[in-house]
């Protein structure tokens, strides 16, 4: 039965198809794997008992024939996604005992469409952090380790425990949501597949918010294809989301036909970092080549804004933390302090929000009031903006000189220890160098796992692609998937 | 431009989160290194240029102007900390 949890959701659903397995027997198994791996720290709030009801009714749907893609597949979700009736926290003190009463529209969507939902998955507290150490659960662990070691790594952040799930194979997949590249970079940590869409293509009505010009929520699986599936589930219009692009989302999958044969893909000069290990330097010319081999033409190009993402990312998405985060105030929903006698309403924000918020939160939301507070909005929010044109518009040069896609490392590093940046925070932003760009940009991004470092770790590279052509991008990631044959499974220790 | 203890000490007020007054001085050393990596941003020429107001160039969509919701008293206060008599109840706010 184990063996049933590494199924990819394109196998399961053929499977269920074949009536070779049914949901019940795929959401058990995955509901035994979970409760045999609370050492990862992935599921915060599990759900078996709406589990084994969604497979009953999927397992009738998948009989009456005619049922989604994701009918009977059991997935994962996010702490940040508000899921009715379910804890729904954002990894927050602040949202204690929060059970909203409606149903974020992408989770939505994959429950209409007869997804599983298994649980809530760790992440950093309201998306805020790039190794999973800033919930209120304490952190998800990587299920991959280096070497020999025992040491206890990170799986990326924010959507740490959705990456751990998938890649210890609790769940078939997974929902994620990308603000700087936290679907990217946990997805490159722990060998699995992320996609992040372009800015608008997924609904954000009922996802917590961190920065909304930034967030969109994307798919976490064990395949391209996988991310195919699952993506064109989460995508499409929604009203209810005034950002929300009304463009019809194609049959992804029906665009992975591995065919690249005079692509051009970008390679940016500027993502070549000092002090860059030499196996991330050494994959990144790899997956070049694996391009080149398949058909697609490489092409240097310039993105001279490069250096400058981060910096802006840090006063853009502070700024729009500290005005959603606004809303928690201890009045409508969450955690209220207890109050001294005779304070009042001032005391009553004040202590819900120290004691609420952990100290991450508290220092974006603190730095977001600074550049946002008078005599200091111009010298950084609007020239933070002002920088984001340029970023967004050194990308629509190189497209507009027929690239089609771009290359670059996923990360940095390899996963890291836990508890090795937590102190630094600016050492800690820099994880996010190589994914924070499309963000900025609002462009589909991609992390396909394409090879081990020395110590047996798993290390990604990103695609990037033009607005509004996930299919495209999704076909090249499965061509550098298919010539990279990544296979490698972490040793099962928990 | 360093944020001295009185400026983290307004900043903590506006963004109404406590902050004991020992914790002003650590809590303004950590501004400034992160204010110290975003100063970067001061090197680049931005004259002439339009600061992003929407990433996806486009027209925020209009509704027509109904009711298309309501009746959700319940609902709404379901998960307030303090709700009473279909109100969210707060300490006292004017004498």
């Amino acid at each position: 039965m184990s063996d049933l949890t590494k199924l990819t959701i394109a196998g399961a659903r053929d499977a269920l198809r074949k009536g070779e397995v049914t949901s019940v027997e795929l959401t058990e198994a995955c509901l035994a794997a979970i409760d045999a791996a609370d050492a990862l720290g992935a599921f915060v709030h599990k759900t078996p008992e709406i589990a084994l009801e969604r497979a009953r009714a999927a397992d009738t749907r998948i009989k009456a024939g005619d049922a989604p893609d994701m009918c009977g597949i059991p997935v994962g979700i996010k702490d940040l996604f508000c899921t009715e009736g379910v804890p729904s926290q954002a990894a927050s003190k602040i949202l204690e005992g929060f059970r909203p009463e409606y149903e974020s529209t992408v989770s939505g969507q994959l429950r209409d469409a007869g997804a599983v939902m298994l649980g809530k998955l760790n992440m950093d507290e309201f998306a805020m952090g790039s190794s999973n150490e800033t919930s209120v659960y304490g952190n998800a662990v990587n299920p991959w380790r280096a070497g020999n070691s025992d040491a206890a790594l990170t799986p990326g952040g924010s959507s740490g425990g959705s990456a751990a799930a998938v890649a210890a194979d609790l769940c078939l997949a997974a929902t994620g949501t990308d603000t700087g590249g936290s679907i990217r970079q946990p997805a490159a940590f722990t060998g699995i597949v992320g996609l992040k869409p372009t800015y608008g293509r997924a609904s954000r009505w009922g996802i917590v918010a961190f920065a909304s010009s930034l967030d969109q929520a994307g798919p976490m699986t064990k395949t391209v294809r996988d991310a195919a599936i699952m993506g064109a589930a989460m995508m499409g219009h929604d009203p209810k989301d005034s950002t929300s692009a009304e463009l019809p989302v194609p049959d992804f999958e029906a665009m992975l036909t591995g065919d690249i044969r005079g692509k051009v893909i970008g390679i940016p000069k500027e993502y070549r970092m000092d002090g860059m290990p030499a196996e991330i330097e050494a994959l990144w010319t790899r997956g070049r080549e694996m391009l080149a081999d398949a058909g697609a033409v490489i092409r240097d190009i310039s993105l001279p804004h490069t250096k400058y993402a981060l910096p802006t990312y840090y006063v853009i998405a502070p700024a729009e933390a500290s005005s959603n985060l606004a809303r928690y105030d201890g009045v409508r929903f969450g955690y209220r302090a207890k109050l001294a006698q005779g304070d009042g309403i001032t005391e009553l924000y004040e202590k819900t929000r120290a004691e609420g918020f952990g100290p991450e939160v508290r220092r974006r939301v603190m730095v977001g009031t600074y550049v946002l507070s008078a005599g200091y909005y111009d010298a950084y929010y609007n020239r933070a903006r002002k920088v984001r044109t340029l970023i967004k518009h050194d990308f629509e040069t190189v497209f507009n000189e027929g690239v089609d896609a771009i290359l670059t490392p996923a990360t940095p590093s390899a996963a890291f220890a836990l508890g090795q940046k937590f102190d630094d925070p600016v050492q800690m932003y820099l994880n996010d160098v190589f994914t924070v760009t499309v963000n900025l940009a609002g462009l589909p991004g991609l992390a396909v796992p394409t090879g081990l470092d020395a110590q047996g770790l798993p290390l990604g590279l990103q695609l990037i692609g033009k607005p509004w052509e996930e299919g495209e991008l999704l076909n090249i990631g499965y061509a550098l998937e298919q010539a990279a044959g990544f296979v490698a499974k972490p040793e099962k220790w928990w | 431009m360093s944020i001295d203890r009185a400026t983290a000490a307004k900043v903590a007020k506006l963004a109404r989160i406590r902050v004991e007054e020992a914790d002003l001085p650590a809590l303004a050393d950590e501004f400034n290194a992160i204010l110290g990596f975003i100063e970067q941003l001061q090197e680049l020429n931005v004259d002439d240029v339009d600061p992003m107001v929407s990433v996806t160039p486009m027209r925020l969509p209009r509704r027509t102007d109904v009711v298309s919701d309501g009746n959700q008293q319940a609902a709404v206060l379901a998960n307030a900390p303090d709700a009473r008599e279909g109100f969210f109840a707060v300490p006292k706010v004017v004498e």
